[in-house]
């Protein structure tokens, strides 16, 4: 039976159920257990699995995800939470070289099924160094998969696969989206992890995007309806793997694409989905694929300047227009 | 020599340790020589361009691998750095899987994926095998972590288990190890820190670059752990300090420092040419080996002959001869392993993961 909770209770039940029936899975981070997570994620958690299996850390990120990585060759099941996926960075040597690698280099004798979750982009005013949009600089590595749900029912279903994964997972959440509302079922369940989902469907431009932006797409979509541009939004769900089929499928009938990521645009996802366009629906192209960024500044504390710089509906629906030669 | 201990330590009686029985020694002596002539073979492998990369061999730290292993069970985890050959062989890695990874064939314990810095050997808890400094540090906790959370939280008995960290004296100077020191010491994580104080990360003496260089076990005081100073030149010595100190670890769970003091024979990888320490300094060390050292007490106890001693000597050197020729034979991986081994899951260009043939062809895991 479906409900509606918030986006933050979906993840916690995703934890809440995996944790009931495994009991090697385990919560580990900053302000997890006795302040209830620091964005309430891991509420009540605490008091249903004692502090053995819900830990606080100090504030070390390199340690504790580097303990994960160790508990995961062992064959625990970790979940590792960055408060804001910002400060991965200064762990960025255990979850890049040691989590996605070790199987490789131990010749397929250790596996690494470990979840690393937190709040991704832009919170809200925060500056340049809490805003990071992680998923461009982290899918370019192998061995590991990036999945950023965008509503509460995607963010338990995603959540749980990530969790069951045997590889791993980094999971992007956003704390604009934590409080979201939305309809999701009590009973557990996955999501796939690689496949996308078409959110509206339009026949003018096919728009891609992940996470948060994809509400920036469904909003332009509204106003773009208004002009007579019919727009198909997909939610990839997953960076890595990227669900190339889904949108190659919406191109061909639409014949346009624009795509929406919230990160820098050199050498990122938005960069690769549009040249994997490029390269699978060459001849369904009426036009070159358009790219919305956010724009390659240090993002900025100013409320104004922060709204710019995102992808907003206002640039979306420059894109579209552009892209459907309705400049 | 016995433990030296920080004022905030607790000194333990390693001399309550007996020496083992002739058995044991035996098999110390033959194992140290085993990890030489390996390295030995290793150097002229790489010169003959039998193995690439970078080669990091263990000449003169015998001691350290064998003494601290010695003082484990079987199930207990082993994690280390680089510089693994010595901790791999010890642990019990055949050594004809180690030189066909030197080699980069499909017969070596990573399949020739991971070569001399990841030496990994699953069935022996041998959990690497690493290349950044320091990064092996927080792994290793988590090792520890989940051995006494396998037991406490999900067996419901006390903790079994005591996982050996290794680490350089250069890798004090990561932030990584400071980080698992301070965990560890939170957590109540039963894993020993060992610090191969060999006195150089890299070409840079430990005066040089490590505060509190003349004792290393201060360091432990600001993470209040245990700690004791150990002559890794001396197998017999370092197997029962770590001896004492595995078996309280054990008893209650927690962290633990050791300064272990021993030498490297050769330069930091095969490209260096030592310019930063004296002739006299090397040949002062160099006397002092480890594997003499024992052999000297084995035949001053009466345990062993000369003669014996020599016979060991050439079954290492025919054992050794016959891995270079074995790994020499296993082929190079198939082009196909390109894409296996990335994920478990298969997806897109890649196939899934499997066990290395070691694993598969002995099937004799040990638990």
């Amino acid at each position: 039976m479906s409900r509606t909770i918030e986006f933050r209770d979906a993840l916690r039940e995703a934890m809440s159920d995996e944790m009931r029936k495994d009991p090697k899975v385990f919560l580990i981070g900053e302000e997890v257990a006795q302040y209830d997570g620091a964005y309430k994620v891991s509420r009540g958690m605490l008091d249903e699995f004692g502090p053995s299996r819900i830990i606080d850390t100090p504030i070390s990120e390199t340690g504790f995800a580097g303990l994960g990585i160790g508990a995961a060759m062992m064959g625990l099941r970790p979940i590792v939470e960055f408060m804001s996926w910002s400060f991965s960075l200064v762990a960025a040597d255990q979850i890049l070289n040691n989590a996605p690698k070790m199987l490789y280099m131990s010749g397929g004798q250790f596996q690494v099924p470990i979840v690393f979750r937190g709040n991704d982009g832009a919170g809200g005013q925060l500056g340049s160094t809490h805003s990071w949009c992680v998923e461009s600089l982290y899918a370019n590595v192998p061995g590991l998969k990036i999945v950023i749900p965008s509503d509460p029912y995607d963010a338990k279903g995603l959540l749980t696969a990530a969790i069951r994964d045997p590889d791993p997972v980094f999971c992007l959440e956003s704390e604009r989206m934590l409080s979201m509302t939305g309809e999701v079922p009590e009973e557990a369940y996955e999501l796939p992890i690689g496949k996308a989902v078409i959110r509206r469907p339009g026949t003018d431009c096919t728009v891609v995007s992940f996470g948060r932006p994809v509400h920036f797409c469904m909003a332009a979509a509204e106003i773009l309806a208004k002009e007579g541009i019919d727009i198909e939004v997909i939610d990839g769900r997953s960076v890595k793997p990227l669900d190339i089929d889904t949108i190659a499928e919406s191109v061909r009938r639409t014949n346009s694409c624009v795509v929406v990521d919230q990160s820098w645009s050199f050498a990122s996802v938005g960069s690769e989905v549009a040249a994997e366009v490029h390269r699978v629906c060459f001849d369904d192209l009426d036009n070159h694929v358009h790219r919305v960024h956010s724009d390659d500044v240090p993002a900025p504390y100013a409320h104004n300047l922060e709204a710019e710089m995102l992808p907003n509906e206002r640039k979306i629906c420059e894109a579209v227009r552009s892209v459907t030669y309705n400049a | 020599m016995t433990s030296s201990s920080t004022p905030s330590t607790q000194q333990r009686d390693s001399e309550q340790v007996p020496i083992p029985g002739p058995d044991v020694l035996l098999k110390w002596l033959r194992d140290m020589m085993l990890i030489r002539e390996f390295e030995v073979r290793a150097m002229q492998a790489y010169q003959n361009k039998l193995a690439g990369g970078f080669l990091h061999v263990y000449n003169g730290q015998e001691a350290v691998a064998v003494g601290t292993i010695a003082a484990l069970k079987s199930d207990d985890p082993v994690i280390t750095a680089y510089r693994d050959h010595g901790h791999a062989l010890a642990r019990g890695l055949d050594p004809k899987v180690g030189m066909a990874e030197l080699f980069g064939r499909i017969g070596g314990c990573a399949k020739g994926k991971g070569g001399s810095m990841h030496f990994f050997d699953a069935p022996n808890h041998m959990y690497g095998g690493h290349g950044i400094v320091g990064a092996q540090t927080p792994l290793g906790a988590g090792l520890a972590f989940a051995t006494k959370y396998e037991d406490e939280v999900i067996r419901k008995r006390p903790n079994s288990r005591v996982t050996l960290c290794f680490l350089g004296d250069g890798a004090l100077n990561q932030g990584a190890f400071h980080e698992a020191a301070n965990l560890a010491k939170v957590m109540d994580i039963p894993v020993i820190f060992i610090v191969e104080n060999n006195q150089y990360a890299m070409g840079t003496s430990i005066e040089r670059c490590t505060s509190a260089a003349g004792n290393l076990v201060h360091k432990a005081v600001a993470y209040d752990m245990d700690a004791i100073t150990v002559d890794g030149m001396d197998v017999i010595k370092t197997y029962r300090d770590m001896k004492a100190l595995v078996d309280d670890i054990r008893e209650t769970p927690r962290p633990a420092f050791v300064d272990m003091h021993c030498y490297r024979f050769k330069g930091h990888s095969m490209s260096d040419p030592r310019k930063y320490r004296t002739h006299e300094e090397e040949q002062e060390n160099e006397s002092n080996d480890p594997i003499d050292g024992l052999s000297k007490f084995l035949v001053k106890t009466g345990v062993l002959e000369e003669a014996a001693i020599k016979t060991m000597s050439k079954e290492v050197r025919t054992e050794i001869r016959a891995a270079v020729k074995w790994a020499e034979a296993s082929p190079e991986p198939d082009i196909s392993e390109l894409y296996h081994d990335v994920y478990v899951d298969t997806w897109g260009p890649y196939t899934g993961t499997s066990l290395p043939e070691f694993m598969r062809d002995s099937s004799k895991e040990k638990s």
